[in-house]
């Protein structure tokens, strides 16, 4: 059948059916509309978030001024609120997860890149991610009904026994506390170290192992020494990306750390988190003043992440473009 | 005629690729673009369709005419239509055989009878006997080969006047290529067809006329006999000596 | 090089090579003790009754969690509803229209929103829908969990709209397809299986948020008809139940603790092995 086009046009021809609706330009346009303003959306709702928790902050910001954050109150019938138990608890918390994460992350992750073979990675870099899938509410429920008496009667006494000289193994152990929610927190971030880690640790380029094999080094060393610190931009990345996961971290934390607003050098003492005081005292604060200040505490977490994840974005983002290297 | 390019030349934001290329792509015939790889034949090809719209900061001066028509004058939709292309690598959608090749017609709001004009492309294509019983079946459990015999078949099955391809037979083994290629002889008689090629050979055997393009330009565009025996310019030798390429 | 550093640089080669295998198994040992634990304790308590009743007032024994499983489907369905279609056309505009500084900043705040840590997306919701409605409702705890679903949808979308290759593209326009249609008949078709895992997923991990379901979902410990009431959920009932000092409800927190693990996991786990089969023979 040979066709002429031109007849084509002409002739009451099979194509000129639905030609009216496949006026592209009008499509395009409309297509290009309709998915930026749900672009745009995302925008709106992060800005209106920073602008909701401002506003409703600021009774106590205009309150308290800068005092809130290092004043050791929080007085909800005598109305004076600081946040310094809680960020002291934020930090505490966080610092002993990263202390027993990290080398365990990372020990974990050289293994996986380095000594398994690509199989046996692969396959508990799954698990591992499994484990990151975890709802933080299950992790609360093993610490509470696993790692809380595994405190009091296991870990408490041994620690007390070996490293009892120093204060902050001292006072007494309930077997909540600032140490607890440290290990709980500790078992949550781990995944994210070991799978960015185990990611870059992979991206190492082959020879720079090589090299050091060639002059000698053990596995180890060449690890240890080349491998790693070419890395090491975005180890730090991953370890960024931990904290700020493990200061957001509510619930697995309120349910093992005591929730005493007080600052106190023993680890076994009870504590506080930014997260954990809303999350136990939003639904009681009665007064207005008593709820901007958990919503200023609630800013003032919101801070904290978004610079934490601001570098290890930034630290992730150099890995990728300059190789790791410094 | 059915293509008229007067002083072509085409930009990729500040830089020029094509440098005032004259031609005239007679219809129903085969005429093959050949030159060595960066001379800008497959930028040339392209602009035929409006491909190269897709690319930021592109653009053209110069005349095209299909038909008479500037190109630029008409809808792009439309212009599509009628001058289609295959790409050097098979690209199928991940659909049927079927809505491959029916892809085209309903997005151009055909209403005519689907099923026969799709057995009828895929004829023209050659490939009919062999996918007949499989219509429904993905069409990348095809062969390389048979691949792009369905993307022929899906660009001829809007009817296009002008076959544009870009270099179809590339991805190829030989005994494919020659399918093509006889394909290519089978279709002039309804359509005009011109090809990019970097197989010399190739445009020795398939086609009616041959452009030699280098770095842009166009030096020169005869009868492939003619071109192939006694060239005009002594680079056009010296390429198809194999001097250089 | 004496013999004795030798000996130690080998031995020491030995152990830490040794102490990176503990350390990662013992990572993934804990994933098992998890779930041993959930099994265990919750398989005991886990009985007809705790899907069909509803919970029985404080101190008596008995009763289940029909009302908080209803209560998370009636939450994730909102979740769906509001979330899943921003991140999808946000996903697409990136993807296909994007231009360089509105896309660069759409990116910029969805990571941003991806980092809210969960409670103070309770906080916004319940500034948002609690405050306006003077009190707790499943549209605010929808809202929040809603909000959370959008980042992760939209960076798998992009993620893998970007992955359709441009070939595909070209081969609809060049038969006259318009831009919008490429997007919906061709491109959109071929990035449907990472699509739709990157939507269970978000579902997934919101299913078992608690947070932001604190002060705006509440909870209740009847059955919540209609979207305005305070509704119970799955994570929440685990968490009232796991801190009270009763047996029976530490019980029952096991029981549900294993069938919300049990939903997170088989979603993870379907989706991933669905799309490693999947990628393997595309078709029509």
């Amino acid at each position: 059948m040979s066709v002429d086009a031109t007849a084509m046009e002409r002739a009451p021809s099979p194509w000129t059916g639905r030609a009216l609706l496949r006026r592209l330009a009008i499509g395009d346009e409309v297509a290009h509309l309709v998915t930026l303003i749900f672009a745009f959306t995302v925008i709106l709702l992060t800005s209106l978030l920073v602008y909701q928790l401002f506003l409703n902050s600021a009774a106590s910001r205009h309150a308290f001024g800068w005092h809130f954050w290092l004043s050791r109150t929080w007085d909800p019938v005598f109305e004076h609120f600081g946040a310094a138990p809680f960020i002291y608890g934020t930090l505490v918390t966080s610092a002993i997860s990263l202390l027993i994460a990290v080398p365990l992350g990372l020990a974990a992750a050289v293994f996986l890149s380095e000594l398994a073979p690509r199989s046996i990675s692969d396959t508990i870099s799954f698990l591992i991610d499994l484990l990151a899938a975890v709802p933080s509410v299950i992790f609360g429920l093993l610490g509470i009904f696993i790692v809380v008496p595994m405190m009091r009667t296991m870990i408490g006494p041994a620690l007390k026994d070996t490293l009892g000289f120093l204060p902050l193994f001292q006072g007494p152990n309930y077997g909540v506390g600032f140490l607890t929610a440290g290990i709980v927190l500790a078992i949550m971030v781990v995944p994210y170290i070991i799978s960015v880690s185990r990611e870059v640790l992979l991206t190492v380029p082959r020879d720079q192992r090589e090299a050091a094999l060639a002059l000698g080094a053990t596995r180890w060393e060449s690890t240890w020494k080349v491998v790693v610190p070419w890395a090491r931009t975005g180890i730090t990345g991953s370890v960024f990306l931990a904290l700020a996961r493990a200061v957001g971290e509510t619930m697995a934390v309120t349910m093992v750390i005591g929730n005493d607003p007080k600052i106190a050098t023993s680890l076994f003492a009870p504590g506080y988190t930014i997260a954990a005081v809303i999350a136990n005292e939003f639904t009681e604060a009665t007064g207005k003043l008593y709820l901007s200040s958990l919503i200023e505490l609630g800013l003032v977490l919101f801070m904290i992440t978004l610079i934490l994840n601001g570098c290890a974005r930034l630290l992730i983002i150099a890995t990728e473009r300059g190789g790791g290297h410094p | 005629m059915r293509f008229q390019i007067s002083s072509l030349d085409f930009f990729y934001g500040a830089k020029q690729a094509v440098f005032g290329v004259n031609l005239k792509i007679p219809a129903n015939k085969v005429t093959a673009l050949i030159g060595p790889s960066g001379c800008g034949k497959s930028t040339f090809l392209r602009t035929l369709n409006r491909m190269n719209d897709t690319i930021r900061h592109s653009r053209y001066s110069g005349e095209i005419l299909l038909d008479g028509q500037d190109i630029r004058q008409m809808d792009v939709v439309k212009l599509r239509r009628r001058v289609g292309m295959v790409f050097q690598r098979p690209n199928p959608f991940p659909k049927s055989i079927f809505e491959n090749v029916a892809y085209g017609l309903r997005i151009n709001g055909y209403n005519g009878n689907l099923r026969d004009h799709v057995e009828h492309s895929l004829r023209r294509a050659a490939l009919w006997d062999e996918v007949k019983d499989y219509l429904h079946k993905s069409a990348f459990a095809l062969s390389g080969g048979q691949q792009q015999r369905l993307c022929i078949a899906r660009a001829l099955a809007v009817d296009p006047e002008v076959l544009l391809l870009d270099e179809p037979c590339s991805a190829l083994d030989p005994v494919t290529t020659a399918k093509i290629e006889e394909l290519m002889f089978q279709l002039k008689d309804s359509c005009t067809l011109a090809i990019v090629t970097h197989n010399m050979q190739q445009a020795a055997r398939a086609s009616d006329f041959t452009a030699f393009m280098l770095d842009g330009k166009l030096i020169e565009h005869s009868e492939t006999p003619k071109l192939f025996t006694t060239p005009q310019d002594p680079r056009t030798e010296a390429y198809i000596t194999g001097r250089f390429g | 090089m004496s013999r004795a550093r030798l000996i130690w640089r080998k031995s020491l080669n030995a152990v830490m090579l040794t102490l990176t295998g503990v350390a990662a198994f013992s990572v993934v040992s804990v994933l098992f003790l998890i779930l041993g634990y959930l099994v265990y304790n919750g398989g005991k308590s886990l009985n007809w009754a705790f899907f069909t009743q509803l919970p029985k007032p404080v101190g008596e024994t008995g009763g289940g969690m029909a009302n908080a499983i209803v209560g998370s489907l009636k939450l994730l369905l909102l979740a769906a509803a509001m979330g899943l279609p921003v991140g999808l056309m946000a996903g697409v505009y990136l993807a296909e229209f994007g231009g360089r500084t509105f896309g660069f900043l759409v990116r910029y705040t969805t990571d941003l929103l991806n980092g809210v840590p969960s409670i103070v997306m309770g906080i916004f919701a319940y500034s948002l829908v609690v405050i306006p409605m003077r009190h707790f409702s499943t549209l605010a705890g929808g809202v929040a969990l809603g909000i959370m679903v959008i980042p992760i949808t939209l960076r798998s979308t992009e993620e893998f709209l970007r992955s359709v290759p441009g070939s595909l593209r070209e081969g609809a326009m060049a038969l006259g397809a318009s831009k919008w249609r490429t997007i919906a008949t061709v491109v959109l078709p071929a990035a449907r299986a990472g699509i739709v895992t990157g939507m269970l997923l978000a579902l997934a991990r919101v299913a078992g948020e608690t947070a932001p379901l604190l002060f705006t979902a509440f909870g209740n410990q009847f059955w919540s008809p209609g979207w305005n009431q305070p509704i119970s959920s799955l994570p929440v009932m685990i968490y009232t139940y796991a801190i009270s000092p009763y047996d029976d409800w530490h019980r029952q927190a096991w029981a549900a603790g294993l069938v919300l693990l049990g939903l997170v996991l088989v979603a993870n786990v379907g989706t991933r092995v669905a799309v490693s089969r999947g990628g393997a023979s595309r078709g029509a």
